[in-house]
C-alpha cells in the first residue's frame, strides 16, 4: 500500500539553498555579458575578451554553487527517495489561451551539464585570449564564443520546451557564427552555411516533436500537475502514465530523435561535423566537448521517459536509437583512418563516441551514457585544445598530420603529455575517466540482452583505439616533416585546407612581427606559452581523474554519480499541485515498505502517484569483461602502431601504395576517403532531385502551356477587337470621350486660379473643408 | 477616466499640426506637423479604447505608428531629393505643379 507523507516516517525534508534557487542566474550572466562585448567591447582595454572570460567564471562559480547544494540535497533524501528537482517558473508570454513559461529544472543531469559546459566554456576562452591574438574580429568572437555557451546554458536547464527550443536555436545560430569566423574565405562560409541547414533540417523534427507532445500532453499535465504540455517535468510524468497513445509517443519520439541525429552529428546527418573544422580551434574544442554536439544527446536523456515509451527501449530487439547510434559508432571510425588532417580524426572521433552515448541511451544504459557525456568533455576538449596548440607553436597554422607534423613529443613535451592522457582515456584504457564510461556504456549494453550492439561497441572500441594510435603516431614520432621541420615558405600555405585561414587572414602579417607573438620571431617549433598548456593541464588532470566519480569496479561505494544524478524511478504520491508561480512543488514519496520491491515505472501503468523516471538496470560489474575489452583496445593499439610504424617510417614496400595495387582495397579507400559519397548524395542527388524535376515541369508548363492559352487568346481577342474597334470604340466610345473632354476643358479652365502651385494653400484648402464637413456633421447629428 | 482631458489634449496637438503644415515653409517641419497630428489621432484612439474596454483601438494606434514610420521615410527621401535637385527645401519654392 501507499503512504501518504504524513504517515510515512522515513520521508526527509529536501534541503535546497540559494544556488540551486537562483540557478537561473547561470544563463543569464553570459547573456548580459554578450550584449556588453557587443555593445563596449572594442573599447576595453581587451577588446571585450575579459567580459567573456569573466562571465564564463561566474557562471562557473554559480554552477559549482549548485553543483554542490544538490549534492547536499540528494544527500537529505533517504535512499529511496524521489529527490524532487528544483523547478521555478514564470510566464513568459501568453498568446490565443496558451502560456509560455520560461524557468529553470534543476536535477542532478542538468548540474552535472551546466558544471561541465561552464568549465570547459571557461578554459575555452582563456586559451583564446592567446591564440587568436591579433585576431580583426576579436570581439566579435568573443562576444559570439559568450552566447554559445549562454544559449547552451539556459538550454540545459529550460524547465519548458519552449525555452529548450530557444537555447537550442541560439546554438545553432551561434554555432553559424563561430564556424564562419573567417568567412573571407569561400570553404569556411560553406562549411559554417553547411553546419546551419544540416542541423536546421533536423530542427524541423524538434518542432514537429514539441507541438505534438504539447497537444497530446497538456490536458493530463493541466489536470495532475497543473503545469502546461510544454513542461519537461509534465511531460515526463505523462509518457510514464500509461496514459498516452502509443502511435502519437512513438511518433513524437522519432521526431525528437530526427533532431538529435542533426544536432548531434548522427548518422546520416554526421556530415556537417567534420566540415566544422573550419572554424577557430577553440570553437572546435567547445562544440565537441560539452555543447551543440552534446545538446542531441542531452535531449534525449532529459525527455528519457519519452523515448523509454515510445522508442520501446529495453524492449527486445533493437530500437532506433540503438541502431542508428551503432552505425554511427562504426562508420565513423572508419572515416577517421583515412583522415590527414588531425582536426578531422578528432572530429570523427567526436561522432563515433556521440554514437555511443546514444547507444548506450537507447539501451537503457541511461547513467553510463550521461557519465560519458561528462568525462568525454574534459578529454575531447583536451585532445582539440591540443591540436590546436600543435598548430599554433609546432606546424604553423597547418593541420595537416602526414606533411607538417611528426617527432613532436621533443620540443612540445607538455602537449605531447596531456595529448597522450587524454587518447587514454578516449580509448578507454583503465584506470583513465573513459574506461569508467564507456566500459560501462558497453557492459550495460550486453548486459541488457543486445549482444550484437554490445560486438558492434567493442569493435568501436578497437577501431577507436587503432585510429587515436594512427594520429598520434604520426603527430608525435616519426621524423619530423614539413613546417614542424622548420620549413615555413609562405607559399605552402595557400595550398594548405581551409582551416588555414588563421594564417592566411589575420595573423599572416603579424605573425612575423615578434611582439604579437610568443614565438619572438623564432618560427621553429616551439612549446606553446602558459595560457595554452595551463587549460591543457587542467584538462588532462580531469581526463585522467573524473572516472573516479563513478568507479563502478571499486564497488557501491565509488558509484557517486549514481547516486548524485540518477533519477531516481519511484512512484511518487501524494502530489499537491498548488504552486504558483516560482514556488516548487511541493510532492512527498511513498514510505520505505516498498522501497526495496521493483519500481512500476516505465514497465506498468502507476497505480495511484506520478513516475518521473523509469526503472533501468546496472549491470554488475566483472573484471572479466574489462579485462576483454582492455585486451581488444590494446590490440586495436599495438596492430595500428606496427602498421604505422611500417607505412610512415620504414616505408615498407609491401604496404606503402597498397591501395594502388589491389583493386578492392583502393575502391574501399576511396569510398571512405569521399565519405560514404553521402555528400554527393546530398547535395547533387537529394537537393537536384528535387529543385531540377521542378523547375523543368515549370519551364515545360510555362512553354506549352501557358504559352499556348496565351498565344490562342491573342489571336482571338485581337479579331474581336478589331471588330470593336470599327464598330464601338470608334463610334461611341469616342464620341463620349470628345464630348466629355470638351467639357472637362471648360471646366478646368475656370478652376485653374485654384491650382497655385504651393502646397501650403492646398492644406489650408483641405482642412478647411474637412473642418467645414465636421462643423455640418456636428449640425446634422444635433 | 479623464476622458476630457484626453480628448483636448488630442485636439490642441491636432491644431498644431495644422497650423504647421499650412504655415510653414520648411518642408521637413512640414512632415514634422504631419506627424503631430497622426499622433493626436492615436490618443484619441487610445482614448475611446480604454474608455470602450476594447484592444481594437489599441490595435490601430499600433498600425497608426507603423504606417508614419514608413510615411517618414518616403517623406525625408523626397525632401532629400528635392534638396539634392533644387538646394532649397522651402516648399514655396516648389510650384511646378502650378495649373
Amino acid at each position: 500500500m501507499k503512504l501518504f507523507a504524513s504517515e510515512s516516517e522515513v520521508l526527509a525534508p529536501l534541503v535546497s539553498g540559494w544556488f540551486l534557487e537562483h540557478a537561473w542566474l547561470i544563463p543569464v550572466v553570459p547573456v548580459i555579458a554578450f550584449a556588453l562585448i557587443i555593445l563596449f567591447g572594442k573599447r576595453l582595454p581587451m577588446k571585450g575578451s575579459e567580459l567573456g572570460v569573466l562571465s564564463m567564471l561566474s557562471s562557473l562559480v554559480l554552477a559549482a554553487g549548485a553543483g554542490y547544494q544538490w549534492i547536499q540535497r540528494t544527500n537529505s533524501a533517504t535512499e529511496e527517495q524521489f529527490v524532487e528537482p528544483v523547478i521555478k517558473s514564470w510566464s513568459w508570454w501568453r498568446s490565443g489561451g496558451f502560456d509560455f513559461g520560461i524557468g529553470q529544472h534543476i536535477d542532478g543531469l542538468s548540474v552535472l551539464v551546466l558544471i561541465v559546459v561552464a568549465f570547459i566554456s571557461t578554459l575555452v576562452q582563456i586559451y583564446s585570449l592567446e591564440y587568436l591574438r591579433g585576431d580583426r574580429r576579436y570581439t566579435h568572437f568573443f562576444a559570439a564564443l559568450t552566447l554559445f555557451s549562454g544559449g547552451m546554458l539556459a538550454m540545459v536547464l529550460a524547465d519548458n520546451m519552449i525555452l529548450f527550443l530557444l537555447g537550442w536555436e541560439v546554438m545553432g545560430l551561434c554555432s553559424f557564427m563561430l564556424i564562419g569566423h573567417w568567412w573571407e574565405d569561400d570553404a569556411n562560409s560553406k562549411a559554417a552555411l553547411k553546419a546551419f541547414f544540416t542541423v536546421r533540417t533536423g530542427d524541423a523534427g524538434l518542432l514537429v516533436g514539441i507541438t505534438m507532445l504539447y497537444f497530446s500532453a497538456n490536458d493530463w499535465t493541466q489536470e495532475h500537475l497543473g503545469v502546461s504540455g510544454f513542461s519537461i517535468r509534465g511531460i515526463s510524468a505523462w509518457a510514464l502514465s500509461g496514459e498516452p497513445n502509443s502511435t502519437v509517443i512513438t511518433i513524437s519520439a522519432v521526431a525528437l530523435f530526427i533532431a538529435c541525429i542533426g544536432k548531434s552529428g548522427q548518422f546520416p546527418l554526421h556530415t556537417w561535423l567534420p566540415d566544422a573544422m573550419a572554424g577557430p580551434t577553440p570553437v572546435s574544442s567547445l562544440l565537441h566537448s560539452s555543447t551543440m554536439v552534446v545538446a542531441g544527446v542531452y535531449l534525449v536523456a532529459r525527455l528519457y521517459p519519452v523515448f523509454f515509451v515510445g522508442l520501446d527501449i529495453l524492449g527486445s530487439g533493437g530500437n532506433l536509437i540503438m541502431i542508428i547510434g551503432a552505425i554511427t559508432i562504426v562508420i565513423s571510425a572508419a572515416l577517421a583512418f583515412v583522415q590527414n588532417d588531425i582536426k578531422r580524426v578528432l572530429a570523427y572521433s567526436t561522432v563515433s563516441q556521440l554514437g555511443y552515448m546514444m547507444l548506450g541511451l537507447g539501451a537503457g544504459a541511461w547513467l553510463p551514457a550521461v557519465f560519458h557525456i561528462f568525462t568525454h568533455a574534459f578529454f575531447k576538449a583536451c585532445l582539440f585544445l591540443g591540436a590546436g596548440s600543435i598548430s599554433h607553436s609546432a606546424s604553423h597554422h597547418s593541420f595537416d598530420m602526414k606533411r607538417d607534423m611528426g617527432g613532436l613529443r621533443k620540443v612540445m613535451p607538455i602537449t605531447f603529455i596531456t595529448w597522450v592522457i587524454s587518447t587514454l582515456a578516449l580509448c578507454g584504457v583503465f584506470p583513465f575517466s573513459g574506461f569508467f564510461s564507456k566500459d560501462e556504456i558497453i557492459d550495460n549494453v550486453g548486459h541488457n540482452g543486445y549482444t550484437n550492439f554490445m560486438i558492434i561497441g567493442l569493435v568501436g572500441a578497437f577501431m577507436t583505439a587503432a585510429y587515436m594510435t594512427r594520429a598520434t603516431y604520426l603527430t608525435f614520432f616519426g621524423e619530423p616533416r614539413g613546417a614542424s621541420a622548420g620549413e615555413n615558405s609562405h607559399d605552402s600555405h595557400d595550398s594548405h585546407d581551409s582551416h588555414d585561414a588563421h594564417a592566411t587572414h589575420d595573423s599572416h602579417d603579424s605573425h612575423d612581427s615578434p611582439a604579437t607573438h610568443d614565438s619572438g620571431g623564432s618560427h621553429g617549433p616551439h612549446e606553446s606559452g602558459l595560457l595554452i598548456t595551463v587549460p591543457l593541464m587542467i584538462l588532462s588532470v580531469l581526463a585522467l581523474s573524473s572516472g573516479f566519480l563513478n568507479a563502478t569496479p571499486f564497488g557501491e561505494s565509488w558509484e557517486r554519480m549514481k547516486l548524485w544524478v540518477e533519477p531516481r524511478a519511484v512512484e511518487v504520491v501524494g502530489v499537491t499541485h498548488s504552486g504558483g508561480p516560482g514556488e516548487a512543488l511541493i510532492i512527498t514519496a511513498p514510505g520505505a515498505e516498498e522501497s526495496h520491491s521493483e519500481s512500476v515505472c516505465g514497465s506498468a501503468t502507476p497505480e495511484s502517484g506520478i513516475c518521473y523516471a523509469p526503472q533501468l538496470k546496472h549491470a554488475p560489474f566483472k573484471w572479466s569483461k574489462a579485462i576483454l575489452s582492455m585486451f581488444i583496445v590494446f590490440l586495436g593499439a599495438a596492430l595500428s602502431w606496427i602498421l604505422s610504424l611500417l607505412l610512415f617510417t620504414k616505408r615498407d614496400r609491401r604496404l606503402v601504395g597498397l591501395t594502388q595495387r589491389v583493386k578492392v582495397l583502393g575502391l574501399g579507400h576511396k569510398f571512405l576517403v569521399n565519405k560514404y559519397y553521402l555528400d554527393v548524395l546530398y547535395e547533387k542527388v537529394i537537393v537536384r532531385s528535387i529543385a531540377y524535376p521542378i523547375a523543368s515541369a515549370a519551364y515545360w508548363f510555362n512553354q506549352n502551356i501557358l504559352d499556348g492559352i496565351l498565344h490562342g487568346l491573342a489571336n482571338s481577342t485581337k479579331k474581336l477587337s478589331g471588330w470593336v474597334y470599327r464598330n464601338i470604340d470608334q463610334r461611341v466610345v469616342d464620341g463620349t470621350v470628345n464630348n466629355s473632354a470638351t467639357f472637362t476643358k471648360s471646366v478646368g479652365t475656370a478652376a485653374q486660379p485654384t491650382q497655385s502651385g504651393k502646397v501650403s494653400q492646398y492644406g489650408a484648402l483641405l482642412f478647411s473643408a474637412a473642418a467645414v464637413a465636421a462643423l455640418v456633421l456636428v449640425i446634422i447629428n444635433t | 477616466m479623464f476622458v476630457n482631458q484626453f480628448l483636448f489634449l488630442a485636439a490642441v496637438l491636432f491644431c498644431i499640426g495644422v497650423y504647421g503644415v499650412v504655415a510653414r515653409k520648411n518642408a521637413v517641419l512640414m512632415l514634422m506637423s504631419i506627424e503631430l497630428i497622426l499622433n493626436s489621432v492615436n490618443i484619441n484612439l487610445l482614448t475611446f479604447a480604454l474608455r470602450n474596454g476594447s484592444t481594437d483601438g489599441h490595435v490601430f494606434a499600433l498600425y497608426i505608428i507603423a504606417v508614419a514610420a514608413a510615411e517618414v521615410g518616403v517623406g525625408l527621401g523626397l525632401v532629400l531629393l528635392v534638396y539634392r535637385n533644387k538646394k532649397t527645401i522651402s516648399v514655396d519654392d516648389l510650384s511646378e505643379m502650378r495649373g
